[in-house]
């Protein structure tokens, strides 16, 4: 396989093909990010109108606009769609751009499994949908698809459903390993482990994440798929199985799942923090430390999802102080975040504005996860608008944030091109106090009992639902702006700087803008690399 | 260019590697499972016992067992508890017995599944004999008595006052 590296850089002087074929035939790191980024925006937009007829419904109380079991498909499908489709592809998008410039490598280390990598999502995505079109509906189980609900009791559609599944998980496993074999063999000769910038050792770990839990979510799909067609009976207790198994084999895939949203997320934002801040990150190694030690935590909690599933007291105390652990090298991030701008020169540029909301309201949603963590209030919580809450702040506020945030830090560097600033930051503006609009009040809602995902509630829910609708309705309308910025941006922008942002510190960021299509084709000297360490402060 | 580091085979072969071993994992993880819930209960599983052995018994001690039933959708057998509730000392053998009476025309097999709550309790809660060790076959029209005979190990938890056991009848297909 190393061979097969070396002759598919053979053709580097040439720059890319002409046509469309290019982007089917491509290897090139830089365009299979752009495809990646594309498509999971376009999966961002179809996941954001399955939200906006989810809040819609839930506008009034009473059924108006759609049909129950609809509202269950659109529930189900917006987080299948918002979790493997948009935000996981967008951070390989993101990934594989950056990580080969972060590291001074010419290319990704398997540039031909990471073009088939991509290539299988658009597939994998239209399967997805296609149930809509099928008899007995899309899938309506909720994105966890916890059995029997997925087993016994659904519809054909559903053995398209974990077929999409399955090369989605394909998909991710080939994007990690090939990020491990990028940034294990092709970095540059002189680059210590300890001299990769954050965003790379995030996403290293993030990567070991993946080819750990997503061959499980593998495992669970092949054993429902044999449950529901070839009579076995891992989930069904008349043939000796049980179903509690199955949500303690998801979320074995699933609790890992959500820090593999995270965590680049967090190597984004400790890129632009010390940029706009103008000093170095505060704490470097603790912050490579913190997140291998969240990457370790994560496979031993999972069961904090499961808290009323008829478990052991001596079970919930253990999973419940595992899981308050988290909240330690997570602080430690946050705090080194805060370090990091305390007596800084400070701006405010698009891409920091969106970090510095990251740190406040990723906080915010750690905090709602802290109390869910805690036994005796998730008996309450459970299954209520609160976990809502708390999940979207994680993920909206969190890993989309992030995304943002990178879009408009490394757009000069992706695309040539400046965004036009001032659109910005009214989008940024109009986003941030419209998602909380959003959001916001579904912690009341949740708090006072209301239950997710059931189209129907109480009057007494009705004002805060009504509120959090319109934030809704706001908030997708963002998207709009945004697509203008980035559309105006690439076509109309002035031309960037090959160092746009004064104190940007980083190898990708002395290449041109836009980046070469081939860059790197020397490696990197020791004095680059330390002259662009954005955590020692060498002048 | 290209590859600037030596790259071992073995390198690869971990990679490839260990996506196979984490898939082959998951289906570890269903004995895996099992052997828990054995061993700690988890889930209401209740344990066997091979013979009336002679535990110490505490007589100051009581514990009100209760029974339960249920049916899945789509069996139709009648299916209750002989004894609603029974007040036992651990560490002595009791017999009960559940009563199923199979009201349709056909032939019906079935399976049940027991559960015992609190899950603390369920580790020291043993069956000598039960008709959920086998599947069950109903004849149509036929009333049968299927016995139990349960002993509650002197170790379990002295908060524990109440116990409760249910059976689920699944219908098998053959």
């Amino acid at each position: 396989m190393a061979t097969d590296t070396i002759a598919a850089h053979d053709d580097h002087h040439h720059g890319p093909e002409k046509g469309l074929l290019r982007w089917v035939k491509t290897t090139n790191h830089k365009d299979i990010g752009s495809l990646y980024l594309w498509f999971s925006f376009m999966m961002l937009l179809v996941g954001g109108a399955f939200a906006m007829v989810i809040r819609a419904e839930l506008f009034m109380p009473g059924i108006q606009v759609v049909d129950p079991h609809f509202f269950n498909s659109m529930t189900t499908m917006h987080g299948l769609i918002m979790v493997f489709g948009a935000i996981m592809p967008a951070f390989v998008g993101l990934g594989n751009w950056l990580i080969p410039m972060m590291v001074g490598a010419p290319d990704m280390a398997l540039p031909r499994m990471n073009n088939w990598s991509f290539w299988i999502l658009p597939f994998a995505g239209a399967i997805l949908l296609s149930t809509f079109f099928m008899e007995g509906g899309a899938p309506a189980f909720g994105w966890t698809f916890y059995a029997p609900l997925s087993t016994t009791f659904a519809p054909d559609s559903t053995d398209f459903f974990i077929f999409a599944v399955h090369l989605l998980g394909f998909s991710s496993i080939m994007g990690a390993i090939n990020i491990i074999a990028t940034v294990l063999n092709m970095r540059a000769p002189d680059m210590k482990l300890m001299d990769m910038p954050l965003f790379v050792w995030t996403w290293l770990i993030t990567s070991f994440l993946l080819i750990g839990a997503m061959p499980v979510l593998a495992g669970a799909v092949t054993m429902m798929l044999t449950d529901r067609n070839f009579g076995t009976s891992f989930f069904d207790a008349a043939g000796g199985g049980d179903p509690v198994m199955f949500q303690h084999i998801f979320w074995f895939f699933g609790h890992p799942e959500v820090y593999i949203m995270i965590l680049p997320a967090f190597g984004v934002i400790s890129h632009i923090i010390p940029t706009f801040a103008r000093k170095p990150l505060f704490g470097y190694s603790s912050m490579v430390y913190a997140t291998a030690a969240i990457a370790f935590l994560s496979y031993i909690v999972w069961a904090h999802h499961m808290f009323l599933t008829g478990m052991p007291v001596a079970g919930q105390l253990y999973f419940m102080y595992a899981t308050m652990l988290i909240a330690v090298p997570t602080g430690v991030k946050v705090f080194n975040w805060v370090a990091t701008m305390w007596k800084g020169s400070m701006t405010f540029e698009t891409p920091m504005l969106w970090a510095l909301s990251f740190v406040f309201l990723f906080t915010i949603g750690g905090f709602s996860g802290l109390m869910l963590g805690i036994v005796p209030a998730d008996i309450q919580y459970h299954d209520t608008y609160f976990v809502v809450a708390h999940f979207h702040y994680v993920l909206v506020t969190g890993a989309l944030w992030s995304i943002i945030a990178a879009v408009f830090y490394w757009f000069p560097k992706w695309t040539g091109k400046m965004y036009n600033e001032s659109l910005a930051k009214i989008h940024f503006w109009w986003s941030i106090i419209s998602v909380n609009i959003l959001f916001f009040p579904q912690h009341f809602l949740g708090l006072a009992g209301m239950p997710r995902r059931i189209p129907d509630y109480n009057l007494q829910f009705a004002d805060f639902n009504m509120i959090s609708s319109i934030g809704a309705f706001m908030f997708g309308a963002s998207f709009i702006l945004f697509t203008y910025i980035i559309i105006d941006g690439i076509r109309n922008g002035k031309p960037a700087k090959a160092r746009p942002w004064e104190s940007a510190k980083g190898l990708e960021w002395t290449l041109g803008s836009p980046a070469e299509y081939h860059s790197f084709d020397k490696a990197p000297s020791r004095k680059a690399i330390e002259q662009e360490s954005q955590h020692t402060s060498v002048a | 260019m290209g590859v600037n580091r030596e790259v071992k085979r073995s390198f690869w072969v971990k990679l490839v590697g260990a996506p196979i071993a984490m898939f082959l994992f998951a289906y570890a993880l269903v004995p895996l499972y099992d052997v828990l819930c054995e061993i700690t209960g988890f889930n209401g599983t209740t344990g066997k016992i091979d013979q009336e052995s002679n535990f110490v018994v505490d007589e100051n001690r009581k514990v009100n067992v209760n029974f339960f039933a249920a049916t899945m959708p789509g069996f139709p057998v009648q299916f209750y508890p002989k004894d609603v509730s029974m007040d036992v000392v651990p560490g002595k053998f009791y017999s009960t017995s559940y009563i199923a009476k199979n009201n349709s025309g056909k032939e019906i097999i079935g399976q049940a599944v027991p559960s015992v709550a609190p899950t603390d309790a369920a580790a020291n809660f043993r069956k000598l004999e039960c008709f959920c060790f086998n599947k069950q076959v109903f004849k149509p029209g036929e009333e049968v008595e299927m016995p139990i005979r349960f002993v509650i190990e002197p170790g379990m938890d002295e908060h524990i006052k109440d116990v409760s056991l249910s059976y689920n009848f699944f219908k098998l297909e053959s």
